[in-house]
């Protein structure tokens, strides 16, 4: 990873020296340096990191949303942020994207204090809302006209960007719809093509596939990762898909407010140490026990078969076959999933945990109604 | 991507996705500029999309001009010199043309609130772009929807007999462009702070009606008690309305006697304790008005959660 960063970061440099545009990229960049709370964009600082975020705390009067939470996002990287919804997803993000005021605490993006230089962070950073934000009584290529002409696109770039992002999201034939006319799944496909629109530094993208049809979601993670491939970006995002955040390179599971964890997905699930073995046999309960006897093991049943954990299960199969004395009909193992990532961190399932957040809202409403704000 | 290379449009894409990285948009004026003008077009195009509304714009003056207006004019009718020459709906025009742009412009502001229930605010709010770019665009957007129902409203100049001199059409748009832009700059201040649709409306419902009746668009402005004249001084219509009616006055094919006893009994100057307001001071405290919660509203917007 470091090395394909620092060849991609001298290949811009490269590219920069040849394009104009660029290089008046880099005189805006070299005036922010000027500022005094501004940090240097190119700098070749010592850390690499895109975002950098440190004791990092958010308020709502009594509620407390984000309790003091540091990471760093390295250029290039996929950044996932993994937790129940309540859990402070969405808190960090607004702060992330200037959108809100931290109550104590500092996040750097792109090199720019998000309090203090918003201007510069906005327009380093591509955002996709888990609301919809487009303008329904326009058409959809309104909308993104819109956008283009917000975010400064080139003009002459304006037509094919939006056609490229719109083929993307199999929209372009739609483009003179009223977005008014579109499916819940249209209307995010069209908000993921617009945050796209601008080509930006930093996407983030808060639960970007919620309520979209399987198809949909793997056609945007495959065009996640292929922009990925080809740009020099950054992208931020937050979900409470288990499945979308193995597409993440790093993860960083939040749950009331704090990191609980944060690594890759594998070493996360390393990390939980053990494999998921189940066996059906012709006498469960007598197996059962003679696990426990033989092996120590702790096994039950579930979802119809006898299920346990050890530490490497396919070296423990022919172990198993050797020395258990009842006949073994089929065997299956699993590693962990980032489900077992998260209950044993938390010790809750995510689905749980929702459940949990949700009472919580609940009670902070009441709460809100009955007694007022402040 | 799931584009084959096959044809040869495929492979134009190809080429367009060489060409993207990532962007950096420049600051500058240029892009500032960029930025109202979009935020004005979107007004645009949202008022040609919906036609229902600038029909129901249009109900209220005319209402007001031919029910009210023809109505009034049996009762006003022995106090008016030469009633036989001149119709009380002349008099009562230029106030009427006033209150054709006030809904539009206010209710043009009002969409914020919208957008803030419908999340487009967000959109807005987080673009690279300065707050005031936002404001002066949503401003001069909301002014030119404005001033475009009352272009129509003055069309019907002709059934209040008053004349289509270029002259007096060209001044009647810029005044109407004026007072259009300092409502809207006001309903945008309004916007700021109320987080409610409804509420917006209730509020602007409160405050229009009040702003039309001091404006003087109904009654001659002389002769008023002294708490009323101060109400109506205190009115930024008023400094439009009485303008309005002045020039309209004077483009009127009467015989110059009338004409001149017209003007001094129905459109008399604005005073303040017997000092007259010149015109270029009338129209300035206008856009000064404008120009004032145009930035009071630029700095609620710059404020962040």
């Amino acid at each position: 990873m470091p090395e394909s960063n620092a060849a991609s970061l001298a290949a811009r440099h490269l590219t920069g020296l040849a394009d104009p545009r660029s290089r008046e990229a880099a005189a805006v960049a070299a005036q922010a340096d000027a500022r005094p709370d501004g940090r240097p964009l190119d700098g070749g600082s010592a850390s690499d990191a895109v975002i950098s975020v440190s004791g990092l705390v958010k308020r709502y009067g009594d509620v407390e949303a984000v309790r003091g939470i540091d990471f760093e996002v390295t250029r290039g990287e996929t950044f996932g942020f993994l937790g129940p919804n309540g859990a402070g997803k969405t808190t960090t993000i607004k702060i992330l994207c200037t959108l809100a005021n931290a109550t104590a605490g500092s996040a750097l993006v792109a090199g720019y204090n998000s309090a203090t230089s918003r201007d510069a962070v906005r327009r380093n950073i591509g955002l996709v809302f888990q609301d919809t934000t487009l303008d329904t009584y326009l058409t959809a290529e309104q909308n993104l006209r819109f956008h283009a002409e917000m975010y400064g696109v080139p003009k002459a770039a304006v037509l094919p960007r939006m056609r490229q992002v719109m083929d993307m999201v199999g929209l372009w034939d739609r483009k003179d719809s009223l977005v008014s006319t579109f499916s819940g799944g249209m209307q995010r496909r069209l908000e993921i093509a617009r945050g796209l629109l601008h080509a930006p530094r930093v996407l983030f993208l808060d639960e970007p596939t919620v309520g979209l049809d399987p198809q949909t979601r793997s056609s945007i993670w495959a065009y996640i990762n292929d922009l990925k491939q080809r740009e020099d970006i950054t992208i931020f995002l937050t979900t409470h898909y288990m499945d979308e955040a193995e597409n993440c390179d790093r993860i960083a599971i939040i749950d009331h407010g704090k990191i609980v964890a944060i690594d890759t997905p594998e070493a996360l699930k390393a990390s939980v140490g053990k494999d998921r073995v189940q066996i059906q046999t012709a006498d469960d309960a007598g197996a059962i026990r003679a696990l426990a006897d033989t092996f120590g093991l702790d096994a039950a049943m579930h979802d119809g078969a006898i299920t346990f954990s050890v530490a490497s299960g396919e070296e423990f199969v022919p172990r198993l076959f050797g020395e258990l004395s009842i006949p073994i009909r089929s065997v299956s193992v699993s590693r962990p999933s980032l489900d077992d990532v998260f209950m044993s961190y938390t010790g809750t399932t995510i689905r749980d945990a929702e459940g949990g957040a949700g009472n919580e809202f609940m009670r902070n409403m009441h709460k809100m109604r009955s007694g007022g704000r402040r | 991507m799931t584009t084959q290379v096959t044809d040869p449009s495929a492979a134009d894409a190809n080429i367009v996705v060489d060409r993207i990285r990532v962007s950096v948009p420049e600051r500058g004026l240029r892009h500032d500029l960029r930025a109202v003008g979009i935020v004005w077009r979107r007004e645009l195009i949202r008022f040609r999309t919906d036609r229902l509304r600038a029909i129901t714009a249009l109900v209220q003056p005319f209402l007001f001009l031919f029910i009210l207006g023809t109505g009034l004019s049996r009762l006003a009718g022995g106090s008016l010199p030469h009633s036989a020459d001149f119709d009380f709906k002349t008099f009562i025009y230029p106030g009427v043309l006033a209150m054709s742009v006030l809904f539009t412009a206010i209710f043009s502001a009002g969409s914020i609130v919208w957008d803030r229930e419908f999340g487009f605010l967000r959109e807005i709010l987080v673009a690279p772009v300065s707050r005031a770019s936002i404001v002066i665009g949503k401003c001069l957007g909301g002014a030119t929807i404005a001033t475009f129902q009352g272009v129509i409203f003055l069309c019907l100049a002709w059934f209040a007999h008053v004349p289509y001199n270029p002259v007096l059409i060209l001044s009647l748009i810029g005044m109407l462009l004026l007072l259009s832009f300092t409502l809207t700059a006001f309903g945008v201040m309004m916007a700021a702070r109320i987080k409610q649709f409804q509420a917006f409306m209730a509020l602007t419902q409160m405050l229009i009606m009040p702003l039309f009746f001091l404006s003087g668009a109904l009654y001659p402005l002389n002769g008023l008690p002294t708490w009323l004249t101060v109400l109506t001084r205190l009115d930024p219509l008023t400094y439009v309305v009485g303008p309005m009616r002045h020039i309209v006055f004077t483009h009127l094919s009467l015989p110059p006697q009338l004409s001149a006893e017209i003007s001094a009994r129905l459109a008399p100057s604005i005073t303040w304790g017997g000092w007259v307001v010149p015109l270029w001071l009338s129209l300035g405290i206008v856009a000064v008005m404008g120009l004032a919660m145009m930035s009071v509203a630029i700095g609620e917007f710059s404020k962040t959660e």
